[in-house]
């Protein structure tokens, strides 16, 4: 463009020192602008690199025990996850989660994932695949490891029952009872529990109970294939056990029950919930999980 | 072409020189002189005079309440579970149909470094929308940030006017810097670094999610606002702009400017949001008398609310020439 050198000629006397010094200031003050949001921004690796963002994640997250990097990259933020849970699991991250924000998470105290949902409903909402959906069944779900961490807390352990409310009248999470609403999840506080032994861990687990319909299925109709059955009810029949409670000798001469975590435990934090101690005897490990165990 | 080559400038934050004689049509040049020594002050006040406020005139009007409405859809549809938009604006599904916001989209391809189909399918979707709807509209109709940032604007200007501060400018072209420090930082850390600090993100998430403690963030911005720099987010920070800046350089909805009637008093460049794109308004700085606004414009239509003499106007290429 010819016309333009013209048009630089034109201006350039109008460039007076006080106008120069103008142009030095704004300059200056866009570096620190840049510097600043540039900063911020990056304060969210913060919390990343300490590690206090690591959470328990929906199923299907991308990510490995120790490290949520490809999650965080693929989620969008968009909570689509979050609003079709039926049990309403799931929260997005605030900004203390730094790079994690608006990433979902489950708090399994909470609210634990319980598979309400049947088809992994959250997987499917996923709009970037960041909850991947090469997950079939909640048995191929990988979200932590549960390990009984206080085993002198844990009723079972101490030849206690359990009669009531499992966490209380004040508890708001939800559950689903096959038996009092196939397809609506209920406040566990309307279904209070009489155990002459705790197992509430072992008899909640979605894994544990999963496997109990498959059996009962089978039992009834030996001539149809398990698998036909699980597709009935829109859910394979785990392979493995999640959970089971097992006698211990304590070496003090009396049996005990103890809930063994087994290899096909998902993680999904329905025995934490559930564990009626405060706090909770058994937690979900998020630096384990099922493949990782078994390697080891 | 030369709405293309401008608005490129614009976005990338250059200064678009006066036309020179050369470059202007005989038709405007016509005008021009036409008008030398022919409109005194009084003249200008009188006009001005019957458009004292723009405060809730017409398009903002509109455009408040599109803004508003978009963003409660998706509240109301969460609220009461109806399934008819979900996500939030960085993501959603209307209807079954995937939406993917371009700037988070870009962040998450760069970052993850692969793309699943149905973001794909949602990329499309939005730019198809904002192909057809206009580029920037994004910032000044659904934006949620934009509505906020409007109102501490009044605050800032209020502000200017009793002379408690003063407003201080940035370089513009410090926004392109942003953006590709921001495309960078996703790549090189594998993290959408930008999503971090988004009000737009942030906010939409507040609105449906719930609040957090991230709208301190936000606060922070609109006290950055009022009290140092005229809207210096939108300005000179927000990548989401440039790409809808982007979009909008092949979108038919625009501001057009007439050169005919026009005062050049500037009342229009005073409300802009982005008053680099109406430097076409300033006398002689036309190079045509019908002329499109360049796509840095968020067609929030402040300037088509102000103007007394109608000298901008909304327009759809192609159609209004159909409806004419
Ligand atoms: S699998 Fe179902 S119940 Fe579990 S978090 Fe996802 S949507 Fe909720
Ligand atoms: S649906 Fe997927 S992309 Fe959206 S918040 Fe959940 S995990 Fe992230
Ligand atoms: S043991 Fe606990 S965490 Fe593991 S699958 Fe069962 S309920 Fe879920
Ligand atoms: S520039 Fe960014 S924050 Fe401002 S209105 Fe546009 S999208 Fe919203």
């Amino acid at each position: 463009m010819s016309d333009n050198k013209q048009s630089v000629k034109r201006k350039k006397p109008t460039l007076t020192p006080k106008r120069k010094a103008q142009s030095r200031r704004e300059f200056l003050r866009s570096s620190v602008l840049a510097a600043g949001m540039i900063g911020a921004s990056m304060l969210g690796y913060v919390p990343v690199l300490q590690g206090t963002s690591l959470r328990l994640r929906p199923p299907g997250a991308l990510k490995t025990p120790q490290d949520e990097q490809q999650f965080y990259a693929s989620c969008i933020k968009c909570g689509q996850c979050v609003q079709v849970c039926p049990v309403e699991a799931i929260k997005l991250a605030d900004l203390l989660d730094g790079f994690g924000i608006g990433v979902p998470y489950i708090d399994a105290r909470e609210q634990a994932c319980d598979f309400s949902c049947d088809g992994l409903q959250c997987v499917l909402a996923c709009p970037t695949g960041a909850l991947t959906h090469d997950l079939d069944y909640p048995a191929d779900t990988r979200m932590g490891f549960a390990r009984l961490a206080r085993p002198k807390a844990c009723l079972a352990m101490q030849g206690k029952g359990f009669k009531g409310q499992a966490r209380g009248a004040d508890y708001r999470g939800l559950l689903r009872y096959e038996e009092v609403d196939r397809w609506n999840p209920i406040p566990v506080s309307d279904h209070p529990y009489d155990l002459e032994i705790c197992d509430l861990c072992v008899r909640q687990c979605p894994i544990e109970i999963r496997i109990t319909q498959c059996e009962a299925a089978e039992s009834e109709k030996t001539d149809q294939p398990v698998a036909r059955v699980a597709q009935q009810i829109g859910n394979a029949c785990p392979p493995k056990h999640a959970i089971t409670l097992e006698p211990v000798e304590l070496g003090d001469g009396v049996v005990r029950m103890k809930p063994v975590v087994q290899e096909g435990c998902v993680g999904c934090g329905v025995c934490e919930m559930i564990c009626p101690v405060e706090s909770a005897a058994i937690v979900v490990d998020l630096d384990k999980n099922a493949d990782t165990v078994k390697e080891s | 072409m030369s709405y293309i080559k401008d608005s490129i400038e614009h976005l990338i934050g250059n200064k678009i020189p006066r036309p020179s004689k050369q470059q202007q049509s005989a038709e405007v040049q016509a005008i021009y002189a036409g008008k030398k020594g022919k409109l005194s002050k009084a003249d200008v006040e009188a006009v001005r005079h019957a458009h004292k406020s723009t405060f809730l005139s017409k398009w903002q009007k509109r455009r408040w309440a599109t803004l508003i409405f978009v963003n409660m859809l998706f509240v109301a549809s969460f609220y009461f579970d109806v399934q008819l938009v979900e996500g939030a604006l960085t993501g959603a599904r209307v209807m079954g149909f995937h939406f993917a916001d371009l700037n988070a989209a870009l962040q998450v391809a760069l970052a993850y470094k692969h793309i699943v189909l149905n973001l794909v399918i949602g990329i499309v979707t939005v730019f198809l929308m904002w192909l057809l709807l206009g580029g920037r509209t994004f910032c000044s109709w659904v934006c949620p940030y934009h509505l906020l940032s409007e109102w501490a604007e009044y605050l800032h200007l209020w502000l200017v006017k009793k002379r408690v501060i003063k407003n201080h400018t940035f370089n513009r072209k410090v926004r392109i810097v942003f953006y590709v420090v921001f495309a960078l930082l996703a790549l090189i850390t594998g993290y959408t670094v930008f999503e971090t600090i988004s009000p737009t993100g942030i906010l939409s998430r507040a609105l449906i999610y719930g609040p957090g403690l991230a709208l301190v963030w936000v606060g922070l911005l609109l006290l950055f606002e009022i009290f140092y720099s005229r809207r210096a987010w939108c300005r000179y920070v927000c990548p989401i702009g440039v790409t809808y800046g982007v979009v909008g350089l092949l979108s038919p909805v625009r501001v057009k400017y007439n050169a005919e009637a026009c005062h050049h008093e500037g009342d229009c460049r005073k409300v802009c949001l982005v008053p680099h794109v109406l430097e076409l308004t300033i006398r002689s700085g036309a190079r045509d008398v019908n002329q499109d606004v360049s796509s840095d414009c968020t067609r929030c239509g402040m300037c088509v609310d102000v103007c007394p003499t109608d000298s901008l106007t909304y327009e759809v290429k192609g159609l209004s020439k159909m409806l004419k």
